[in-house]
C-alpha cells in the first residue's frame, strides 16, 4: 500500500478555517479543534498559516513530560497525553518547538492533534487534510506530492542546536533542504567562537 | 400594512437567529448513537455544490464525512460545507404555519394558512389585475423548484412579475454571454482551469466565496501558468499572484478596453479566429484605441506598466483564461465590463479549448440551474426568451395551456420592489429571497413592504423579511427535498433527500402545489414527487439551449454530473461549450460586443469623495438567513468590519478597532474599523450579510445595470468620519 504523507503548504493557506471546523467534528475531541489557522500581520497582509502538530520523530513533548505520558504510536503518531498519566504540568506546551500541545484546563489534560487517528488508522485521510479547500494541508503520496508541486517537501528543522525530524512535512522552496529559524544557523563563526556563544 | 407586529427584541427571542453549536444530541452523543446511514448530496451553500455526505439517524441530519470521490471537489469543504449540517435541527426552523396578528405570529393550520392566502391572493387579484401579485424566487432553490415557481407565477397567478434573487448575483455575466454567444453558461470545465498558461481574477474574492476553486488555482501556478489578480482589495487569492492590478472602483472597463489595446496594438490577437468566428471586432478594435495604458492609468489606477505586462501575458499565453465573479457584475455596466473581458478572450482566440475562456463564478447555491428554467422575468424553461414565439408554444404545450396564456416579460427583481414601493404592485409570494438584507438601500425595501397589502413568505427559517409578512409558510431545506442543481461549471447535480422537514414545516413544493389547486388550477399541477417536476422540467427545456431532456437522476448518479446541454438520453453531456469555435447564436458566431464606459449611479464627489464597495466574508452565506444560525460560522467573524488603509484612516484620525460612521447619500451607519495595507487607500470596504443597523445595504444604492438589472453594490460614494458615540451601530440587535 502506498504511504500517505502529510504535507503543510502555508503560501497556499486560505485563512479559511475549514481545518479547524472540521478537526473539531473529529470523534476524539468532538467540539475542540486541534489545528489553528492565524494571520501572520493582518494590518499588512492577509497571509494566514495553519499550525498542526508536525509529530516529531523524537518529539520534545514527551521527552520534557515528567509523567512519561505522551506517546509516540509505531506509526510515527505522537498521540495526546494518556489521561490517567498527565498531571497537567503545561511541559509540552512550553517545550514544544513549534507550539502545539494545548492545555484543557477544563479537564486537566494535554491534548494535541493526533493526525486523526480514529480516521488514519482505518486508511481514511485526517478531516483537515481531507475538507482543505485550498490544500494547503494535504494528506498524499510524498511522490505525488513532489510531482505536482512546484514547493518541495522537507521535514529537517533547526530550532539553535536542536535538530529535530518530523513526520509531517513542510512545503519549501526547492532551494531550500532543512528549516532554520535562527540567525545564528546562516552565520559564519569560529568553531570555538560558536561552541563558546552556544553554551550561553 | 405589513409592518414588523411586535419589536425586534421579541421576533429575535422568537425565531432567532440563535447560535447552534452542537449537533442533535450534544458532541458525545453520536458515538452512543451512531448514524444510520451517510447519503452522498451536495453542500447547500454557494454555486461550487462541492459533494458531500450527511450523516443521517433518527429522521435527522447530524454530521457530515466528506465525498472523496465526487470528482469536483474531492473531499474539500469550506467551512461553510463543514457545518452546513447544523441546521435540520436548528431550534429556530419554522415547525408550521404562521399567521401575523397584532399581537405577533401566531400558529395555525396549513389550512387556514392557505386558505388565507389564496383568499388574499384572490381578492387582490380581482381588485387589481393578475399583475398585481409578484413573485419571488431563490436561486438556492434545487432546479425543479426554481422551474415550479416561474410556472406557479405565470399558470396558477398568471402574473407576469416573477423574478428571483439571482438578479443579485451573476445576471450582468448572463446577459453578456448571451449577447456574445446566445447561451448563459460558463464555457469549462474547472478541470480547465489548472491547463491555463495565464489565469485573470478580476472582481472575484474566490478563496472566501468559492474556496475551492482555490485549489485549481494553485495547481495551475503549479503547473508553471501565471495568476493575475485584478481587485481594489488584496483578498487571500492574491497571496500568490505574478501580477497585482488594483483597479479603482468602477473603472473596470477601461482597464479591460486598455488590456485589449496593448494586445491589438502588439498585433498578439488571432485574426484568423477573429475573421471566422467573429462579428463586431472592427468596432471594438476602435473603441479601445483611446484606452492607452497612460490613459487608463489615470482612471484605474493601475499602473501603465502593469497593465502592459497583463496585456502581454494574456496576449502571448499559448491558452489563457479569465475567470471574474460580483465584482464586476454588481455594477451599473456589469454587461460592459463582462462583454470588455469577452472580447480579450475573443481577440485572443481562447474559447472551445483546454485551460481557455472566460467563465463566470456563479455564486449561489444553484445560481446557474436556477436561472435556466423560468423563475427569471424574461425567460422560459430552456433558458427560452419569452418573446420567441417557438419557445412559448413549446412551453405552453408541455405546461398544458394556451401560448397567449404565457404573460409577457414581468419586471425584474429590483423593479419588483420599486413596484411595490409605488403601489403598482400590491402583493408578494416570496421563497428564498432576503431583500431587507440583500437589495440594496434597505430603507426603500422596508418602506416598500410596508405598503405592500400582503405578504407571503416560504422559508425554513423567519428570515427578516418574513418580519413583514402577513403569512409566513414553513419550508424545506435543501437535504429535506429531492432534485438537482447545476453547478458553476453548468454541471447538473443530484440532490438526495436525506430526510423530512421538521413536524409540520413542508417540502417547497407541495406548499406551491396546495396553493395552485386551492386557486382552481390542480391540473397543471398535478405532481406526486419532485421527479415528476423533473421530467415535465426536462420536457420543457427540449430543444432549449440549456437542452436537459437527456439527464436523469440516475444519469447524474452514474456520472456523477451531466453537463448541459444534453439533448438525448444516450448523449454523455457537454463539459465544454464551443469547442470547434462553434458558438450558439444561429450563424455560429460570437459577438464582439461594445463597451462604453458610464459613470456610477452614485459617484464619487468633494461631498463623498471615497468609494465604498461590499462584499463577503467566508464564514457566511448571502443574507445569512442559514449562516447566522451556525455558532462556528458566526464566531469566525461575528459582524461586519470596516476595512481602511492606514493612509486613509490616518487622515481622520482612525486608529483600528475604531468606530467609524460611513455616510453616504442615503443615510449613516457606524462600524468598527479594520486598519489594513490591504485595500485601495481611496476606498473602504464592509461585508454585507447582516440585518439592521449592521446592514452595509443601508447605504448602498438602488442604480442598475439598464440590460442586467443589478444593482451596482460595488461601487457607492461615502464619506467618513471617526466616532465615538456607536449608538447607531447594531450592538443591540
Amino acid at each position: 500500500m502506498t504511504e500517505f504523507g502529510f504535507f503543510i503548504d502555508p503560501s497556499r493557506c486560505i485563512g479559511c478555517k475549514s481545518c479547524e471546523n472540521a478537526c473539531a467534528e473529529c470523534e476524539t475531541h468532538r467540539g475542540y479543534p486541534m489545528i489553528q489557522v492565524d494571520f501572520i500581520d493582518r494590518a499588512n497582509s492577509i497571509a494566514t498559516v495553519p499550525t498542526v502538530c508536525m509529530h516529531c520523530d523524537n518529539p520534545t513533548c514527551a521527552q520534557v513530560c515528567p509523567a512519561d505520558a505522551i506517546k509516540k504510536t509505531d506509526d510515527g503518531v505522537v498521540q495526546s497525553s494518556l489521561k490517567p498519566r498527565c498531571v497537567a504540568c503545561s511541559n509540552c506546551v512550553l517545550g514544544c518547538p513549534f507550539g502545539v500541545p494545548k492545555m484543557m484546563s477544563a479537564i486537566d489534560q494535554m491534548m494535541k492533534c493526533d493526525m486523526c487517528y480514529d480516521r488514519t488508522s482505518t486508511g481514511k485521510r485526517p478531516m483537515c487534510a481531507t475538507v482543505c479547500p485550498s490544500q494547503a494541508l494535504a494528506f498524499v503520496p510524498l511522490e505525488q506530492i513532489k510531482r505536482e508541486r512546484k514547493l518541495k517537501p522537507t521535514n529537517v528543522f533547526h530550532f539553535g542546536k536542536q535538530k529535530v525530524t518530523t513526520k509531517v512535512f513542510m512545503m519549501v522552496p526547492e532551494t531550500v533542504d532543512e528549516i532554520s529559524v535562527d540567525v545564528v544557523d546562516y552565520m559564519w563563526e569560529r568553531e570555538e567562537e560558536h561552541e563558546a556563544s552556544a553554551s550561553i | 400594512m405589513a409592518k414588523p407586529p411586535i419589536p425586534l427584541p421579541q421576533l429575535i427571542e422568537l425565531y432567532g437567529p440563535h447560535l447552534n453549536y452542537e449537533p442533535p444530541g450534544g458532541w458525545q452523543d453520536e458515538s452512543i448513537h451512531p448514524a444510520d446511514k451517510l447519503v452522498k448530496t451536495h453542500c447547500c451553500f454557494c454555486g461550487q455544490q462541492c459533494g458531500i455526505q450527511l450523516k443521517v439517524r433518527d429522521d435527522q441530519v447530524i454530521g457530515f464525512e466528506p465525498w472523496e470521490d465526487f470528482p469536483f471537489n474531492r473531499g474539500m469543504l469550506c467551512p461553510k460545507g463543514v457545518k452546513r449540517y447544523m441546521q435540520n435541527n436548528h431550534t429556530d426552523r419554522l415547525l408550521g404555519p404562521l399567521l401575523r396578528t397584532d399581537n405577533g405570529f401566531n400558529a395555525t393550520t396549513w389550512d387556514e394558512a392557505l386558505d388565507f392566502t389564496v383568499k388574499r391572493i384572490r381578492e387582490i387579484q380581482e381588485k387589481y389585475g393578475k399583475d398585481s401579485v409578484a413573485v419571488y424566487g431563490g436561486a438556492s432553490l434545487t432546479t425543479e423548484k426554481a422551474y415550479l415557481v416561474g410556472k406557479f407565477a405565470r399558470v396558477a397567478l398568471g402574473t407576469k412579475h416573477i423574478d428571483y434573487n439571482g438578479r443579485l448575483c451573476m445576471v450582468s455575466a448572463g446577459t453578456a454571454y448571451k449577447l456574445a454567444f446566445g447561451v448563459d453558461r460558463s464555457p469549462n470545465p474547472w478541470e480547465d482551469i489548472p491547463k491555463a498558461e495565464v489565469v485573470m481574477i478580476t472582481g472575484s474574492n474566490t478563496a472566501e466565496c468559492s474556496p475551492i476553486t482555490t485549489e485549481y488555482i494553485w495547481r495551475m501556478k503549479d503547473n508553471g501558468g501565471k495568476l493575475i489578480v485584478v481587485d481594489p482589495r488584496m483578498t487571500p487569492i492574491s497571496r500568490n499572484n505574478d501580477l497585482y492590478l488594483p483597479v479603482r472602483p468602477g473603472m473596470d472597463v477601461i482597464l479591460y478596453m486598455s488590456i485589449l489595446n496593448v494586445i491589438l496594438r502588439e498585433g498578439l490577437h488571432k485574426q484568423d479566429f477573429i475573421d471566422a468566428h467573429t462579428i463586431g471586432f472592427a468596432e471594438v478594435a476602435e473603441s479601445v484605441k483611446q484606452y492607452t495604458p497612460e490613459v487608463a492609468a489615470d482612471v484605474t489606477g493601475v499602473p501603465p506598466a502593469a497593465i502592459e505586462k497583463a496585456a502581454l501575458w494574456l496576449g502571448n499565453a499559448g491558452a489563457a483564461m479569465i475567470l471574474h465573479a460580483r465584482g464586476v457584475e454588481h455594477q451599473s455596466k456589469g454587461v460592459e465590463n463582462c462583454s470588455a473581458l469577452i472580447n480579450i478572450c475573443l481577440a485572443t482566440g481562447n474559447f472551445g479549448r483546454e485551460g481557455a475562456g472566460c467563465v463566470m463564478i456563479t455564486g449561489q447555491g444553484n445560481g446557474q440551474g436556477g436561472r435556466e428554467h423560468g423563475q427569471k422575468c424574461d425567460q422560459l424553461p430552456g433558458q427560452r426568451s419569452i418573446d420567441d414565439p417557438d419557445g412559448r408554444a413549446h412551453v405552453a404545450s408541455v405546461w398544458g395551456i394556451e401560448p397567449d396564456e404565457i404573460p409577457t416579460a414581468g419586471y425584474s427583481a429590483m423593479e419588483i420592489m420599486s413596484a411595490l414601493h409605488s403601489g403598482e404592485i400590491k402583493a408578494l409570494v416570496s421563497i428564498c429571497f432576503n431583500p431587507v438584507i440583500s437589495l440594496p438601500h434597505a430603507e426603500f425595501t422596508k418602506e416598500a413592504l410596508e405598503k405592500a397589502e400582503f405578504v407571503c413568505i416560504i422559508d425554513p427559517f423567519m428570515s427578516e423579511t418574513a418580519h413583514y409578512a402577513d403569512v409566513v409558510l414553513a419550508g424545506s431545506l435543501q437535504e429535506e427535498d429531492e432534485g438537482v442543481v447545476a453547478n458553476v461549471e453548468g454541471r447538473v447535480l443530484h440532490i438526495q433527500k436525506c430526510v423530512n422537514p421538521p413536524k409540520d414545516a413542508r417540502v417547497d413544493w407541495t406548499i406551491f402545489v396546495d396553493i395552485a389547486k386551492r386557486l382552481g388550477r390542480e391540473k397543471h399541477f398535478d405532481y406526486h414527487s419532485s421527479r415528476e417536476i423533473f421530467d415535465e422540467l426536462r420536457e420543457a427545456s427540449r430543444g432549449g439551449h440549456a437542452d436537459y431532456y437527456g439527464i436523469t437522476y440516475e444519469k447524474i448518479d452514474k456520472q456523477m454530473g451531466v453537463f448541459w446541454p444534453c439533448p438525448t438520453l444516450d448523449h454523455p453531456g457537454t463539459p465544454r461549450l464551443f469547442e470547434n469555435a462553434k458558438f450558439f447564436h444561429k450563424d455560429g458566431k460570437a459577438r464582439f460586443m461594445l463597451t462604453p464606459y458610464r459613470e456610477s449611479g452614485d459617484p464619487v464627489n468633494n461631498e463623498f469623495p471615497i468609494y465604498l464597495t461590499t462584499g463577503r466574508v467566508v464564514s457566511q452565506y448571502l443574507s445569512g438567513t442559514q449562516t447566522r444560525r451556525i455558532g462556528a460560522l458566526v464566531d469566525m467573524y461575528p459582524e461586519p468590519r470596516l476595512e481602511i488603509h492606514p493612509r486613509l484612516a490616518k487622515q481622520h484620525g482612525i486608529a483600528d478597532g475604531d468606530w467609524v460612521t460611513v455616510t453616504t447619500r442615503r443615510t449613516s451607519a457606524t462600524f468598527k474599523a479594520m486598519v489594513v495595507k490591504t485595500i485601495r487607500p481611496d476606498t473602504v470596504f464592509v461585508p454585507y450579510h447582516w440585518p439592521g443597523k449592521k446592514s452595509i445595504n443601508q447605504l448602498t444604492h438602488r442604480t442598475i445595470d439598464p440590460r442586467s438589472k443589478i444593482p451596482e453594490y460595488k461601487v457607492s460614494a461615502c464619506r467618513i468620519a471617526k466616532t465615538t458615540d456607536s449608538s447607531t451601530e447594531g450592538g443591540s440587535q
